[in-house]
């Protein structure tokens, strides 16, 4: 009986895959790609706005710069509440329609492409604005004031010595927002736009094969974020760097630096070696 | 006379409530090396975070070359470049290899070219005896190293003076004796140094000129026979005496 089932299972898959088969690829490059985008432009504007909350307010600082400080952190505070605290599905809709309503249909979006990676973008912004800001955090102030005692500037600072370490205590969090976006850009059906899901409500519509249509979709899903997985652990690994390092050569002049160095064990310069105290005796 | 680089005056900082230095005169000339000794919390590290500007005082003007540095509108960067820093905690850059901490601040903030501030990274490490190590990641190696390195990557930037805060005291002891070697080795060279240390052996060789502090002021300043052999002020004999014991 079951493996009857399954077998029928495999025939319709067959099926769905002759006539559709093509739909359902191009639909997973769709929903790829745009997870591929919308993430990184998420991870963009999460930079952008880690960097400008994390400016610090000097004591001593104008009063314009405090002022000028102090709306760009409200104004990313409420950006990160209202589109971290909505359903993606809602913001699609109220962008992709409050255009032309605002402006009397003199303005609409053009390409669908366009609205679903701005809602997703503008989604993963929220997220990553808040991960990036942790990932500042989590690095030891010892590190900033160092680079401010040889001279560097906030922003060099920044990007030269907080920004890539954060970042590689973020990876995590950027893979997280990659799935997620991948599974989560299936509800841009919403506004029409065709990816791997909408594939699912097509072929499953024409077909009724709804179970058969579901099981691929979710072999699909899983495969892609099973392999996005994989990449962004290589890429921690590459990031982390080798654990050994080279000596460059076996320096002469370290002894003679005035450096103190201490015998090698068991060598004949450590007085706790036999050599050493036999010749003492 | 020597050239004065430095001079700080009437120097307060408070937090909050806590006034933690009050009223602190004192001055740096070229080719001057300096211990600053003193119980802990009675104020030392916070008048070097203050001249480094790391902490900003809340009265008074660290003049640079006559300037004041610590005026609303001072150029601090470009101050900090001309004043080296080296941590109790090291603070090595942990993104960048020994040699891109000591490379990274020549290029961006002084805008060497790669080749010109390699050759100089490359000359300091290997005074404190670090050039076999320019290729490893500052978890790599011991404390004694990093201190090492973070000496070299402030020299790198050719200072015209040098802080130390507590350079030794995140230390194992048999580290301590690499580090302090290291130091004693660029004071010879004629650097103009500030040293907050616990190391009273180094505070009275190396140095010629000891400030002792006490809660928040100087208590007393000389060279440091004047201070080690002769002290004039009680609390000055007692804290002595009190290090004394514990060696």
């Amino acid at each position: 009986m079951f493996a009857e089932r399954v077998s029928l299972l495999f025939k319709d898959i067959a099926a769905l895959m002759s006539t559709y088969g093509g739909a359902y690829l191009k639909g997973a490059g769709s929903t790829l790609l745009l997870a591929i985008i919308a993430t990184f432009i998420g991870c963009v504007i999460g930079f952008i706005c880690g960097i400008l909350q994390t400016i610090p307010i000097n004591p001593g600082d104008g009063a314009v710069k405090r002022f000028l400080l102090g709306v760009i952190r409200v104004i990313i505070r409420i950006y990160v509440e209202v589109f971290r605290g909505t359903p993606m599905i809602l913001q699609a809709v109220f962008i992709y329609y409050g255009l032309p309503y605002f402006s009397g249909n003199r303005l609409q979006f053009t390409s669908i492409w366009g609205v679903a990676i701005l809602v997703v973008s503008i989604n993963t912004g929220a997220y990553m604005s808040e991960s990036v800001r942790g990932g500042i955090l989590s690095i030891d102030p010892g590190q900033t004031e160092a680079a401010k005692s040889i001279g560097m500037t906030h922003f060099q600072t920044m990007v030269n010595i907080i920004l890539p370490q954060a970042l590689r205590n973020i990876m995590p969090q950027i893979g997280n927002n990659y799935i997620i976006n991948v599974k989560d850009t299936s509800v841009m059906f919403i506004i029409g736009f065709i990816e791997f899901f909408a594939v699912h409500k097509m072929a499953a519509g024409a077909t009724f094969k709804y179970f058969p249509s579901a099981t691929v979709e979710m072999a699909g899903y899983l495969c892609m974020t099973l392999l996005a997985s994989f990449i962004l652990r290589w890429v921690e690994k590459k990031m982390d760097g080798s654990d050994s390092y080279e000596l460059v050569n076996d320096d002469q002049l370290v002894m003679t630096a005035g450096t103190y160095n201490h015998p090698v064990k068991g060598s004949p310069f450590d007085e706790r070696s036999t050599e050493y105290t036999e010749g003492e005796r | 006379m020597d050239e004065l680089i430095l001079q700080v005056n009437h120097l307060s900082k408070s937090f909050g409530s806590n006034e933690v230095l009050k009223d602190i005169d004192f001055s740096v000339s070229k080719g001057d090396v300096i211990s600053i000794i003193g119980a802990s919390g009675s104020g030392k590290s916070t008048l070097l975070r203050c001249i480094n500007l790391l902490e900003t005082p809340s009265g008074g003007e660290i003049l640079f070359h006559g300037e004041d540095v610590a005026r609303r509108g001072a150029n601090v960067p470009a101050y900090r470049a001309k004043v080296g820093m080296v941590f109790q905690t090291f603070n090595l850059f942990s993104n960048l290899s020994v040699l891109e901490n000591c490379v990274i601040g020549q290029m961006k903030v002084l805008k060497r070219g790669r080749d010109e501030a390699r050759a100089n990274a490359l000359q300091y490490l290997t005074k404190v005896g670090m050039g076999p190590y320019i290729n490893a990641k500052p978890r790599q190696i011991s404390g004694g190293q990093k201190q090492r390195v973070a000496i070299a990557r402030a020299l790198a930037m050719n200072p015209e003076v040098l802080l130390f805060d507590e350079p030794t005291s995140a230390l194992d002891p048999e580290m301590v004796g690499e580090v302090l070697s290291a130091m004693r080795t660029i004071a010879d060279d004629g650097m103009t140094m500030l040293v907050v240390t616990h190391e009273m052996a180094f505070a009275r060789e190396v140095s010629n000129r000891v400030v002792y502090m006490a809660d928040g002021v100087i208590c007393e300043q000389g060279t440091p026979e004047q201070i080690f052999e002769h002290p004039q002020q009680e609390r000055t004999r007692e804290f002595l005496a009190r290090t004394r014991k514990e060696q």
